[in-house]
């Protein structure tokens, strides 16, 4: 490796061009080596640098009350009282989960788990967003057993419990899943940790599993296009260890009780390079680094090879001077390697020697911050139109509408995902308070009154329609789930999972969809802390749907205010908030999907100033404890929802029956499975009704009496009609029919 | 009172029954680091669930050598009150002190869920204030929780009345059904002859509070915590 | 000096994994496979010692650790 002269040709191959490498050799003055050259090209790469997105990131709103750090640091972090704060983020590791799925989606959860403990925060909970292609793909009931297994073997054994997520299927992913993993840990204010190599001759401790020459060129496979020559990419995929990963993450919070730690920070993509630059760069310090004190793995490695390996399990500390050895016998302790292996310089470069001798020398900012920033042209694609024209009049009636509801109820996407959640401990650390299968997991904070929900939230189908609409309505879903368990939105992170940016219609998909985020998040206070880019999500050309997917985390002052999305009670009454929303919005629904093949027309509205009323109103009932529970009405409109309380209800399905609050020159298939935004369906004990009205009309918010908890049929009007047992059973069943897995 | 919840490198289900002992049932419970030699001092012995050492080789099988199992032992033979839960019961069988292996879930899957359990003795630390025949509601949370033993072993435990748990349906019936994993006569929970060492799948401390979705794994340590009352006095 | 280790399940421990192999195969179109059983297989490396010494070793490292007799049997090779 050491002998490899760098041309033009050999940057290419690392994925730089011309322009970039002219760069390169502009601000080195020189031709870089080998070694140098591998820094820059990681460094530069989508993956790492964010060139093509940074520009449009900025227009995020990351501040508030609330925000002890924003974007930038390993995750963000919110202030939720009596001295705590919640730390979250959400990533993507697609690329490496359609090539292997079960290691691919297994150093997902480890990643992200690592970017949370390494700000000092003890992880408390994982959601993952799943999008795989058709059921009737081929790969995709393998794809789907393995991106499972590899998520429930990595989260079971380190013990953090997998409480919720989306799993979620459509032709667009056939050849490119996503698999976004988010974790969420609880920190003290005065025990929070950043990225930050200060302290001009602090040393630079490596912490954790050796290095091998794994994933090099993680970081540039995940931001190149797939082809067909990707499965031959094998080798360099990760392999992780989760036990290894609970010995770094106990050994972590304990070093963190003394005060012998400066900064900290998680390897990831790019390894060793991106950390330590990084944390330089923050700093605004430079280092020295001896490579041949790395722990290692394998023998003969090369600089190149040391820096850019993705081994996993890996951190970077950089200690207080005269502290190394209370570092080092911490790690001892735990089993785990720790070695010295340079320290803070002053002049902000990087100097990395191999048994003394410079291998590489760079600028730090050069690297960082003075990496390429692209404009990329965006416009709108001239097909849109077409996409957005439906005449549902065209549409022919279902024969038998209870057939059509119960086909949606059992869809995968409907359909109940026990498959899924029974294989992730989602129970351990006794916090879950609300499991898998509600509109928001909740948890308590052990120690207080208080509790968190998380929800994570993308209608691919609606972005894809129109991606601004569809940025605001997954913020806008986002902030429902969580205030329909009775939290406050307070904090927001997000995974953007895009095509190739280089296509301008890609870039105004990313473009809008990242403008409609903000409005949203501006309308209801949530800011954006912490969030991650996935570009090139293409297969030969075919690029994804525009998937932002957003993790919304709510606030809940006392845990005993929570609710659940089932009905409760025979007798409770049944009602509709945002009722009066009853223009037919069919436009990427369910129903056209599953029933009628197709996804076209324009999404459905958003109202951000109703969505903001309709959460409070339901944070107060919370409080108020007016409610029995509350469902957001989503995927399948009022029926498919209304079914969901019904038979989701763990002590056995009930049925309902409701009337229709669409007027009846509204066709009744319409009525059902419209997906008018900013509705949930509420229910409330009898003694509680006159209440339940009086706060509605104090938070000017429409509410209509819909019918009665019971019975065993769900029954809407004289339109529909389900028996309920039927419905539980081809809901529970639908799952593991669609993709083969029968017993 | 104190009761000693061992630590193992993995152990992830240490501070939930660090926190059924010490917060809810408000007794004394302390962490016990596996490299201890001694457990003097203890009325009690929790080995908790987790995935001691990755559970690489076998289950159980690394976690087996450390020094504290050799407390453990001693403690055992002196008729002290050990419970293995989960991963713990696991450690328990290779170590053994408790007849029996464990194998592969016959799903060949992780598996975390509410399952219902049958008292079958009251004989234990565990159970004596839990009459014969009580149905409990403790999750499962494993991969490899299908207990295997030979003829001999099962006949001769079952003989001694060794079996403390089955998996049974809401009604109390033991059913193929109900046998989340494929365990030899539907056995969730086995103790020594003496009844002194409880092994078992199920996490009581998992449930200990109603808001938890079951109050019932309280019952175990009450009647531990009961248990090491009356013989201290 | 190089061994190898061979762990496989006792006749009569049921094998879910070599159950679930099986069915794939056939579910592949591969008839004629009656039954598999899944095992463990270690590669070894021995410092400097006798034949007599490498096999009274690996046997004590099988029986007190790598295997669990309770539903493995095992056996080794000791190469050359």
């Amino acid at each position: 490796m050491k002998d490899v002269v760098v041309t033009p040709e050999v940057a290419k191959e690392h994925g730089l061009t011309a322009d970039e490498y002219a760069r390169i050799q502009a601000t080195l003055g020189r031709d870089p080596n080998i070694t140098e050259l591998g820094i820059f090209s990681v460094m530069w790469s989508e993956h790492c640098s964010y060139k093509s997105s940074r520009i449009h990131l900025r227009k995020f709103p990351t501040k508030g009350p609330r925000v002890l750090q924003g974007p930038g640091e390993n995750a963000g972090i919110v202030d939720i009282g009596d001295n705590l704060a919640v730390c979250f983020k959400m990533e993507s590791h697609n690329h490496p989960s359609f090539i292997e799925p079960y290691q691919g989606a297994a150093t997902g959860v480890g990643g992200i788990l690592r970017d949370v403990f390494t700000m000092g925060a003890r992880p408390i909970a994982s959601l993952n967003s799943l999008r795989f292609g058709r059921p009737e793909h081929p790969r995709t009931p393998f794809l789907v057993e393995g991106v499972v297994s590899g998520i429930a073997g990595y989260g079971n054994c380190i013990g953090v419990p997998t409480v919720g997520g989306e799993v979620f299927f459509d032709e667009c992913y056939d050849g490119n899943i996503l698999v976004n993993a988010f974790t969420l840990g609880v920190v003290r204010h005065d025990r929070i940790f950043r990225g930050y190599a200060s302290g001009v001759g602090n040393p630079i401790i490596y912490v954790g599993s050796k290095t091998g020459r794994d994933g090099i060129h993680g970081a540039t496979m995940a931001s190149g296009e797939f082809d067909e020559k990707s499965e031959e990419k094998r080798p360099t995929v990760q392999v992780g260890d989760p036990f290894t990963e609970k010995l770094l993450l106990e050994a972590c919070l304990e070093l963190m009780k003394t005060d012998c730690v400066e900064g900290i920070q998680d390897m990831g993509a790019a390894g060793l390079t991106s950390s330590t630059f990084e944390m330089a760069s923050r700093a605004g310090t430079g280092f020295i680094m001896n490579l041949d004190q790395v722990p290692q793995r394998e023998t003969d490695m090369t600089p190149y090879e040391l820096l850019l390996s993705e081994s996993q399990e890996r951190m970077i500390i950089v200690a207080r001077r005269g502290r190394e050895q209370e570092v080092l016998d911490i790690f001892e302790k735990w089993d785990l390697d720790a070695a010295v292996i340079g320290e803070v310089t002053p002049d902000g470069i990087a100097r990395l020697l191999m048994n003394g001798v410079t291998v590489a020398e760079v600028p730090i900012a050069a690297v960082t911050d003075e990496a390429p920033i692209y404009d990329r042209p965006a416009e709108r694609p001239a097909w849109q139109d077409d996409l957005n024209r439906l005449d549902l009049s065209a549409l022919p009636a279902p024969s038998d509408l209870s057939e059509s509801w119960l086909a949606l109820m059992s869809c995968p996407e409907m359909a109940d995902k026990k498959w899924v959640y029974r294989q992730y401990d989602y129970m351990i650390r006794t916090n879950t308070l609300v499991a898998p299968g509600s509109d928001a997991a909740v948890l308590r904070i052990k120690g207080t009154r208080k509790a968190v929900a998380i929800s994570s939230d993308c209608n691919p189908r609606y972005c894809y329609l129109d991606p601004f609409v569809g940025g605001m309505l997954a913020v806008c879903e986002g902030a429902r789930n969580v205030a329909c368990s009775g939290a406050e939105p307070i904090g927001l992170s997000d995974c953007l999972n895009f095509g190739n940016p280089e296509r301008p219609e890609i870039m105004w998909q990313f473009r809008s969809a990242i403008e409609g985020i903000s409005k949203a998040c501006e309308a209801l206070a949530i800011p954006v802390v912490s969030g991650n880019v996935s570009l090139y999500n293409e297969t030969m050309g075919k690029g994804i749907y525009p998937t932002p997917t957003v993790a919304t985390v709510g606030l809940l002052e006392d845990a005993d205010d929570r609710l659940v999305s089932w009905f409760r009670a025979e007798g409770d009454r049944v009602f509709l908030l945002g009722g009066d929303r009853v223009d037919v919005e069919l436009g990427g629904s369910l129903y056209l999907k599953e029933v009628h093949g197709r996804v076209a027309g324009v999404p459905p509205a958003a109202d951000l100033d109703h969505e903001k009323r309709l959460c409070a109103f339901i944070k107060a009932a919370a409080s108020k404890r007016l409610l029995a529970s509350a469902h957001d009405l989503a995927e399948g409109g009022l029926a498919c929802a209304l079914a969901e309380s019904c038979i989701t209800r763990p002590d056995g399905p009930i049925g309902a029956v409701v009337s229709n609050p669409f007027p009846e020159s509204v066709r009744p298939d319409f009525a059902l499975f419209s997906e008018n935004q900013g509705r949930v369906l509420v229910s409330c004990g009898p003694a509680n009704v006159a209440a339940l009205l009086e706060a509605a009309s104090e938070h000017q918010l429409h509410i209509s009496q819909l019918g009665t908890v019971g019975g065993d049929a769900i029954v809407i009007a004289d339109i529909a009609r389900l028996n309920v047992a039927e419905t539980h059973k081809a809901w529970c069943e639908g799952f593991a029919n669609a993709l083969g897995f029968g017993e | 009172m104190k009761i000693a919840v061992l630590v193992f490198p993995g152990s992830n289900c240490d501070h939930d029954a660090y926190h059924a002992i010490k917060h809810v049932l408000a007794a004394d419970a302390q962490f016990v680091w596996h490299k201890e030699g001694s457990l003097d001092g203890f009325d009690g012995v929790v080995i908790p669930g987790g995935f001691t050492y990755g559970d690489y080789l076998r289950t159980g099988a690394l976690a087996k050598l450390s020094p504290v199992m050799g407390a453990v032992r001693r403690f055992a033979d002196s008729g002290g009150p050990v419970i293995g839960i989960c991963n713990g019961f696991q450690i328990l069988l290779e170590s053994g002190l408790l007849p029996g292996a464990m194998i592969v879930n016959e799903s060949l899957k992780f598996i975390c869920d509410y399952v219902t359990l049958r008292t079958e003795t009251a004989r234990t630390p565990f159970t004596r204030s839990i009459p014969e025949g009580t149905r409990l509601r403790i999750p499962v949370a494993h991969y490899q929780g299908n207990y295997f033993a030979d003829d001999e072993t099962i006949r001769r435990i079952e003989g001694n009345g060794q079996v403390v748990f089955r998996y049974c349906d809401a009604g109390g019936n033991v059913t193929p059904e109900a046998n989340p994993n494929g365990s030899i006569g539907s056995i969730a929970g086995i103790c020594n002859e003496k009844g002194n060492v409880l092994g078992m799948m199920p996490h009581p401390e998992r449930c200990t509070e109603p808001e938890m979705g079951s109050a019932d794994g309280r019952r175990l340590f009450e009647s531990m915590l009961s248990h090491i009352k009356e013989n201290a006095r | 000096m190089k061994a190898r280790i061979y762990v496989t399940l006792r006749k009569g421990v049921l094998d879910p994994q070599g159950k679930a192999i099986q069915r794939s195969l056939s579910h592949l179109g591969m008839e004629g496979v009656d039954e598999i059983r899944v095992g463990k297989f270690m590669e070894v490396t021995l410092g400097e010692m006798t034949r007599p010494d490498a096999e009274k070793l690996l046997d004590d490292a099988c029986r007190r650790l790598i295997a669990n007799t309770v539903i493995e049997d095992y056996r080794f090779e000791i190469e050359g």
